[in-house]
C-alpha cells in the first residue's frame, strides 16, 4: 500500500503529511526541553549560591562546539539546496559534512566529559552539575539521533533519489528540520551553562 | 515555458542559498558577542538579559531561515503559537511561584 502525501499537497492543510508529522514532533520536544529549562529555573532561583558557569565549564571548547553546530546546520541546508537544484553529488558532500560536524561535537563532547570525571566532578556533585549533565547529555542523544537520520540519508536512504526524487527531497528537508531543531536548542544551552 | 519556469527556479534557490550564508555570517558574529560580553561579568539580571536576548535572535535567525518558517502554511503556524503559549506558560510558573523573585541569586 503506498504512503499518501508524501510529495503532493493535502487539499486542506497544503502541507504533505511528514512536513506535519516533523513540526508535531518538534512542538513536544520544544515541551521537552522547556520541562527541562523550568527546572533548570526553579532549582537556580530556590539556591542559595550558584556557580558562574564558566568556573566550572570550558568555554572555549563549548564556543567551538557552537560554531561547530552552526556550521553542521549550513551544511544540511545546503544539502536539501543541492538536492532542489538537482545535484545529487553536491548533496552528498554537503550530507557527509553535516554527519563529520555532528562527529566533531560528539567527540569534544566526550573530551569536556572526561575532563569532568578525571577531576571527580559527577552529575551527583552538585545541583549545577545535575543540570548541566542532565540538558547536555539527553541533547547530545538528539545529536546521535541526528546523525544516525543524516547517515542513513546519506547512504542506503538515497537510493530512493533515483526513483521518487522529489520524495527523497522532502524526506531530507524533515530530517534537516530536527538537525535545525537540535542546534537552536544548543544555540539556548550554551550561554545558560557556560555564561551565566 | 518549462525553461523559463525552471530558470526561476534556479534563481530561486540561488537567492536562498545566499541569505543561508548571510544567516550563518550574523550566527558566528552573534555567538562571539556573547562570548565577548561575558567576558566583562556584568551583573548577572544584565548577563541573563543579554545572552536571553542573544539567543533569542540567533534562534529566530535558525527557525525563520534554515527552518524556513518565514515562509510557511497557516497551519505549522497554529503548532508553533500553541507550542509557545504551552511553553512560555511552563517557564513562568517557577518565575511567578518563587518568592524572591527572578534570577536573584
Amino acid at each position: 500500500m503506498e504512503i499518501p502525501y508524501t510529495v503532493e499537497l493535502r487539499r486542506d492543510t497544503g502541507l504533505n503529511n511528514g512536513k506535519i508529522g516533523i513540526w508535531l514532533f518538534l512542538a513536544s520536544e520544544v515541551m521537552l526541553f522547556g520541562a527541562l529549562f523550568a527546572s533548570y529555573i526553579l532549582i537556580r532561583t530556590g539556591s542559595p549560591n550558584w556557580p558562574r558557569g564558566d568556573t566550572i565549564l570550558n568555554v572555549p571548547l563549548a564556543t567551538f562546539n557552537t560554531i561547530v553546530l552552526i556550521s553542521s546546520s549550513v551544511t544540511m541546508v545546503m544539502a536539501w539546496a543541492s538536492l532542489k537544484r538537482n545535484r545529487f553529488g553536491t548533496f552528498r558532500m554537503y550530507q557527509a559534512s553535516t554527519v563529520l560536524l555532528g562527529g566533531v561535537f560528539l567527540v569534544v563532547k566526550y573530551f569536556e566529559y572526561s575532563h569532568k570525571f578525571e577531576n571527580g566532578l559527577f552529575p551527583s556533585t552538585s545541583n549545577f552539575l545535575a543540570l548541566y549533565f542532565t540538558l547536555t547529555g539527553l541533547h547530545m542523544l538528539h545529536v546521535i539521533g541526528g546523525m544516525a537520520v543524516n547517515t542513513y540519508f546519506w547512504g542506503p536512504g538515497a537510493k530512493l533519489w533515483k526513483t521518487n526524487p522529489d520524495w527523497f527531497t522532502n524526506r531530507v528537508e524533515h530530517a534537516g528540520l530536527f538537525w535545525h531543531f537540535v542546534d537552536l536548542v544548543w544555540i539556548f544551552l550554551f550561554p545558560t551553562l557556560y555564561l551565566l | 515555458m518549462t525553461s523559463d519556469h525552471a530558470v526561476d527556479h534556479a534563481h530561486d534557490i540561488d537567492r536562498q542559498v545566499r541569505i543561508y550564508i548571510t544567516v550563518f555570517v550574523s550566527l558566528m558574529a552573534l555567538t562571539i558577542i556573547t562570548v565577548a560580553i561575558s567576558r566583562f561579568h556584568p551583573p548577572v539580571a544584565v548577563a541573563v538579559s543579554i545572552a536571553m536576548l542573544v539567543a533569542t535572535i540567533k534562534g529566530s535567525l535558525v527557525a525563520c531561515y534554515f527552518m524556513h518558517l518565514i515562509s510557511e502554511k497557516k497551519l505549522i503556524y497554529a503548532v508553533m503559537a500553541l507550542t509557545v503559549v504551552f511553553f512560555v506558560v511552563l517557564l513562568a510558573v517557577p518565575v511567578i511561584t518563587h518568592n524572591n523573585g527572578f534570577w536573584i541569586h
